[in-house]
């Protein structure tokens, strides 16, 4: 089967959008991407992503909400939450609905809605991704349960303190400036490009002109940067957002009546596993390695024939232990990728040119099919000024849901 | 041991009477924690609990600065950040906690491969008091 159109609402804070907005927004911006266009009517069931429209706007039941605002009741609507793998593991159900034979056309969304509540709640919000009874009561929060992974990853690979944040910052600092081209991305900025507005800021305001030299200088800096969660800073972090993205799934030998360029979907992945401290590690999602590892078996392809991937950087040690995971680098190697250039839209495995989940927004149920929609763009060479330099002709995204206690992986090839 | 339910409630009890208990599996020896009726790995249904000495070691840790609104009431701030760990206990198993007795670093550091010990706090008062899980430095 193949992905036949792909659209994306901007992502950011909204103050005047829903959820049911920001779907709708993402279902025009694929509609115009169906090369040969199609009649909505046609589409047999949808399958939505979302984490938690209940804590977010008191909006449960969401599936026909977003149905009826589409325009395709009765079709059957189902929503999936997977935490932040929902997206992901909503196009496996669509993947799924399409392999059974029942279905030709499927709708596959992502959405969530975040910025309507105070940090503090969005932040109580999230932390019901985690293991309720065990992990806070513990007193973690997200960024603390990545942080002690990070201070594992640390350890076990002899990286003092600064030699991990300098690593995690060179992540950063590529996904802000791929998202800097992306024109739907929430941070649309360099992070040189945002250090340049805090001293002007800072000027403004009459204080002392802040001495930052370079990008490393500005995130070294305790205020400009702060800790969240040790190691982690606030640019270690993706942030809270709004936002949408929806894809068209078509079978086979539907799918070029619909678009010249279709992207064949071609290994589909997705495992479980408890809570972090139930893991024999904590320095690799095992989630993700089984994963990739269904995934890669049914697409008959090794790690190395992936030419771009889209990876789950919820925070920027999560994208060096997903490239370890994905079989790309080896343990310990990964943190290195993007300091080597490795990673960048020029190297040999651009991850995240979308800006990544840090630069881009992480609109939880939305991130899922988010990245597919950048691997759409990729392969068929409409990302604009972000376009990698290679050729991509094979793709991967990677979407993790907690710390891995739910992780989908799935193959593109064109 | 009296028959208290191989779940949360039942890992509460015990914590309040100062005792960290897991769930062993009679049928695979599988040991548990936190506890569970069912077991993961052989699916049998008949468990026990067993006592474990409290003793670990620190896997993984962060300190937090943005915390959970509860602990805010702790007295917790971005300024005052506290520690949360996965510790490995000496029998085998994982989890959780806080790890106290280090705020401010009076005793020095916090490190990955840190021997720590179970320590029962109490939080609340009255009809809210519970008896939460932490960890010490040895």
């Amino acid at each position: 089967m193949a992905v036949v159109g792909a659209g994306i609402s901007k992502f950011g804070a909204f103050a005047d959008k829903t959820s049911r907005d920001l779907l709708v927004e993402a279902f025009q911006s694929m509609r115009g991407s169906v090369d040969r266009g199609f009649d909505p009517r046609e589409i047999e069931a949808l399958y939505v992503g979302n984490f938690n429209s209940e804590l977010f706007e008191n909006q449960g039941h969401s599936a026909p909400v977003m149905a009826d605002w589409l325009g395709l009741t009765p079709r059957p609507a189902t929503r999936i939450e997977n935490a932040c793998a929902s997206g992901g593991a909503a196009l496996r159900q669509g993947i799924l609905a399409i392999a059974s034979g029942l279905y030709d056309l499927v709708l596959v969304g992502g959405v969530e809605k975040m910025t309507g509540l105070p940090i503090e709640q969005a932040t109580s919000v999230l932390a019901t991704a985690g293991d309720a009874q065990y992990e806070i009561p513990a007193g973690f929060t997200f960024p603390g349960l990545y942080a002690a992974m990070a201070t594992a990853y640390a350890a076990q690979h002899n990286l003092p303190l600064e030699r991990l944040q300098r690593l995690l910052a060179e992540i950063a600092i590529k996904n802000h400036e791929n998202g800097a081209l992306n024109e739907n991305a929430q941070f649309g900025k360099t992070i040189a490009e945002v250090m340049e507005k805090a001293r002007e800021k800072a000027i403004m305001n009459g204080s002392r002109p802040p001495g930052w030299e370079s990008v490393y200088d500005f995130l070294a800096d305790m205020r400009a940067n702060p800790v969240i969660a040790s190691p982690l800073r606030l640019f270690d972090c993706s942030p809270i957002s709004d936002g949408a993205a929806v894809v068209l799934l078509a079978a086979e030998d539907r799918a070029r009546a619909f678009s010249k360029n279709p992207i064949r979907i071609i290994g589909s992945g997705q495992a479980s596993d408890g809570a972090l401290h139930g893991r024999s590690s904590l320095t690799s999602i095992q989630s993700a390695r089984a994963a990739a590892r269904e995934a890669y078996e049914m697409a008959q392809i090794s790690p190395r024939d992936v030419k771009l991937a889209e990876v789950h950087d919820c925070f920027t040690i999560a994208e060096a232990i997903a490239g370890e995971d994905l079989g790309f680098f080896a343990q310990g190697e990964g943190i290195r990728a993007a300091q080597e250039g490795i990673t960048n839209r020029d190297g040999r495995l651009p991850l995240n040119t979308s800006g990544g989940l840090k630069a881009k927004g992480h609109p939880v149920g939305a991130s899922g099919v988010g990245q597919v929609v950048e691997v759409w763009k990729q392969m068929r060479c409409e990302a604009g000024a972000r376009q990698a330099a290679r050729d991509i002709d094979l793709a991967l995204t990677h979407n993790v849901g907690g710390t891995g206690q739910t992780c989908l992986v799935h193959i593109f090839e064109r | 041991m009296e028959k208290r339910a191989f779940n949360r409630s039942g890992f509460t009890a015990w914590l309040s009477e100062g005792r960290l208990m897991a769930a062993r599996c009679k049928a695979c020896g599988e040991i548990h924690l936190p506890p569970r009726a069912l077991c993961a790995r052989c699916y049998s249904a008949d468990m026990e609990w067993q006592q474990l000495s409290g003793a670990g070691r620190l896997e993984g840790f962060t300190w937090i600065h943005v915390g959970l609104p509860g602990m805010a009431a702790a007295g917790f701030s971005r300024e005052n950040p506290y520690c949360s760990g996965v510790v490995r206990l000496a029998e085998g198993p994982a989890i959780s906690g806080q790890i106290v007795g280090v705020e401010g670093h009076p005793q020095g550091p916090v490190w990955v491969g840190m021997p720590v010990q179970a320590v029962f706090m109490e939080r609340g008062t009255g009809g809210e008091r519970q008896v939460v899980l932490g960890f010490q430095r040895l």
